[in-house]
């Protein structure tokens, strides 16, 4: 649908209702693949990291890798969910070249983790509590690549090409129940709960949680009832939405198609639909199937999962605190105004001020120092600001200025200099030789030379216009090339000058 | 007598993608009724204290370490391939044209 036909956004609010769903995948980082020893990892070639058992040949038999358990149920925890007593792994049976065994192995009546609850945040403050109806294991597909055809799109495509290396790798699916009642915020909800799915497993460290490789991927149910209706409306499924502003883009975009649809008379196809990035809309892919199609049985080659309860409190215990409560926690600590604490989250930067407040710095010159110089030069390589100097280097460079030691300006150079990989604050200091010069006598000897060179600036700072010093100060902080405390100049030039201010 | 009926086998048949006659369809038909019969007789001899299980050995929790083991080779991985392009299995299109 092209988007002047989709119906105002509004108005589409005003004649339905959106309700939602959500179905998240979460690539875990385990050494290894779900069910065999194959490196999990890909970007190097293709097909270098198979076996018969992630292939589909005959006689590869699964072997479930034990991190990948403890993955599932720490999430699965951290979801607020329940850890099923007794699991088990489940075919889910189709054709389609991405998977080489013919199935996917999956969980269906029996999964790791299930009835959760997330409670996001949205910009407005609203609170929205996301019922979680299950986490599942599961094995990833290949990666498709279709060749020919006008679009190199699946549509038209004259051929595909597969590669593998991601065929098995751990996948964590979660799976929301419907959410109802989200009205004109449901775009932000949809990205506001993904983002905070990222940030739990992140937190949690199960996973890299990049959304631009695949690692956290979003699938929007989006359906629409109509006003005064408690009848709920024929839903589509948006496949593969990848970024969090193409999370709230897909939900939106599919609440104004449907509500022009709707509003024409026409009807609502249950269907998986594709997201355009570069267009902005989604466009009609395969008819969904009932799950009573992919014919679902027990693994035959596996045997149940049965955490002990003893195993789920031990991993209760390793959970990390919830990255929605560190946040107010942190800010609180901080005393930092809502801006500058946005500015440090939305920078990514959350992680590197605590660090760096915890070796020894002021709240305020750990955030400043990290959204300002230490950003800028992150910046200007096109790179990320934490990986670009440690915090304890951050923490020295700032305690530095604080003992007089560096001016602003002069601490800009040094961390130029840590960057570079010139050793510590410090060294750098020592080695560039540009610590502030504290020593009066070297002062005192080029403010006597500067007054003497200005005996009209001389008289007025003896006549009590104090304010005429700044010259003298400028020419003294010139004389030592910046390396001298203002302040220090200040008082001293007074002082010699005979000044009883 | 099971309600196994001919329009389930044509379909299971082709979500299996395995292409039958109508003879093999009503001969199926007949067969996979007769099989879900004998499988429901074991239904009345089940007493509620036997627990439903997919599994014939009383094992749970079997996993292994999460070491990486060496795969196979480029080569070996496509050898069996029927088409091939570069380091990738070839396919044919998947999706007819809308």
């Amino acid at each position: 649908m092209k988007k002047a036909e989709l119906m105002d956004y509004d108005k589409a609010l005003e004649l339905f209702e959106p309700v939602l769903g959500f179905e998240v995948h979460v690539e875990l980082n385990t050494k290894t693949k779900m069910f065999c020893g194959c490196a999990n990892e890909f970007g190097q070639g293709a097909n270098t990291n198979t076996c018969p058992t992630c292939l589909g040949l005959p006689g590869g038999l699964p072997q479930v890798n034990a991190q990948a358990i403890e993955s599932s149920i720490r999430l699965g925890l951290a979801l607020g969910c329940e850890i099923a007593e007794y699991s088990r792994f489940a075919r889910k049976n189709y054709f389609y070249p991405d998977t080489a065994k013919n199935f996917q192995t999956s969980q269906y009546d029996e999964p790791i983790a299930f009835n959760g609850q997330l409670t996001i945040e949205l910009e407005s403050g609203r609170l929205v509590t996301v019922d979680i109806e299950r986490a599942h294991m599961e094995d990833d597909a290949g990666k498709l690549t279709h060749v020919g055809g006008a679009t190199g799109r699946i549509q038209g495509a004259d051929y595909s090409l597969v590669d593998y290396n991601r065929g098995g790798v751990p996948l964590v699916e979660i799976v929301t129940q419907m959410i109802e009642g989200g009205e004109a915020d449901s775009p932000e909800i949809g990205r506001t709960y993904v983002a905070a799915i990222r940030e739990i497993v992140k937190a949690l460290g199960v996973s890299n949680a990049r959304m631009e490789e695949g690692n956290v991927r979003c699938d929007a149910n989006v359906s629409l009832r109509p006003r005064g209706s408690n009848v709920l409306g024929t839903r589509t499924e948006t496949k593969n939405v990848n970024s969090l502003r193409s999370v709230e883009r897909a939900v939106r975009y599919e609440i104004q198609r449907q509500a022009a649809l709707l509003h024409a008379g026409g009807t609502i196809t249950q269907e998986t639909r594709h997201w355009h990035e570069d267009t902005g809309i989604t466009s009609a892919g395969r008819p969904k199937s009932d799950a009573d199609d992919y014919r679902y049985f027990p693994e035959p080659d596996l045997v149940p999962v049965a955490p002990s309860r003893e195993w789920v409190e031990e991993l209760r215990a390793t959970l990390p605190e919830p990255p929605a409560a560190r946040r107010k926690r942190l800010q609180a600590d901080w005393g930092f105004a809502n801006l500058e604490f946005q500015d440090v989250v939305n920078s990514d930067l959350l992680d590197a001020v605590e660090a760096t407040i915890a070796a020894g710095a002021a709240a305020q010159a750990a955030r400043k120092w990290w959204t300002g110089e230490v950003a800028r030069l992150a910046n200007v390589s096109g790179v990320s600001a934490d990986s670009l100097v440690q915090p304890v280097q951050v923490a020295a460079l700032i305690e530095l200025v604080v003992a007089g030691t560096l001016t602003e300006r002069l601490a800009r150079q040094v961390l130029e200099g840590v960057i570079n990989g010139e050793g510590t604050p410090l060294e750098v200091v020592e080695s560039r030789g540009l610590a502030v010069v504290s020593d009066d006598g070297a002062l005192i000897a080029a403010i006597d030379e500067a007054l003497a060179a200005q005996p009209d600036v001389l008289a007025k700072i003896r006549d009590g216009k104090v304010q005429a010093a700044g010259a003298v100060i400028g020419a003294v902080m010139k004389a030592m090339r910046g390396q001298a405390d203002a302040a220090r100049v200040r008082e001293l030039v007074l002082q010699r000058a005979g000044s009883t201010e | 007598m099971s309600e196994i009926t001919a329009e389930q086998v044509a379909h299971l048949a082709n979500l299996a993608r395995i292409d039958l006659s109508s003879e093999e369809i009503s001969r199926l038909t007949l067969e996979l009724g007769q099989i879900v019969d004998s499988v429901a007789k074991v239904a009345e001899v089940a007493t509620p204290d036997v627990p439903a299980t997919s599994h014939p050995m009383p094992l749970t929790n079997v996993f292994r370490a999460d070491t990486v083991v060496p795969s196979l080779t480029v080569e070996q991985a496509l050898s069996g391939a029927p088409d091939r392009d570069g380091d990738k299995f070839r396919v044919p299109a998947i999706l007819d044209e809308e």
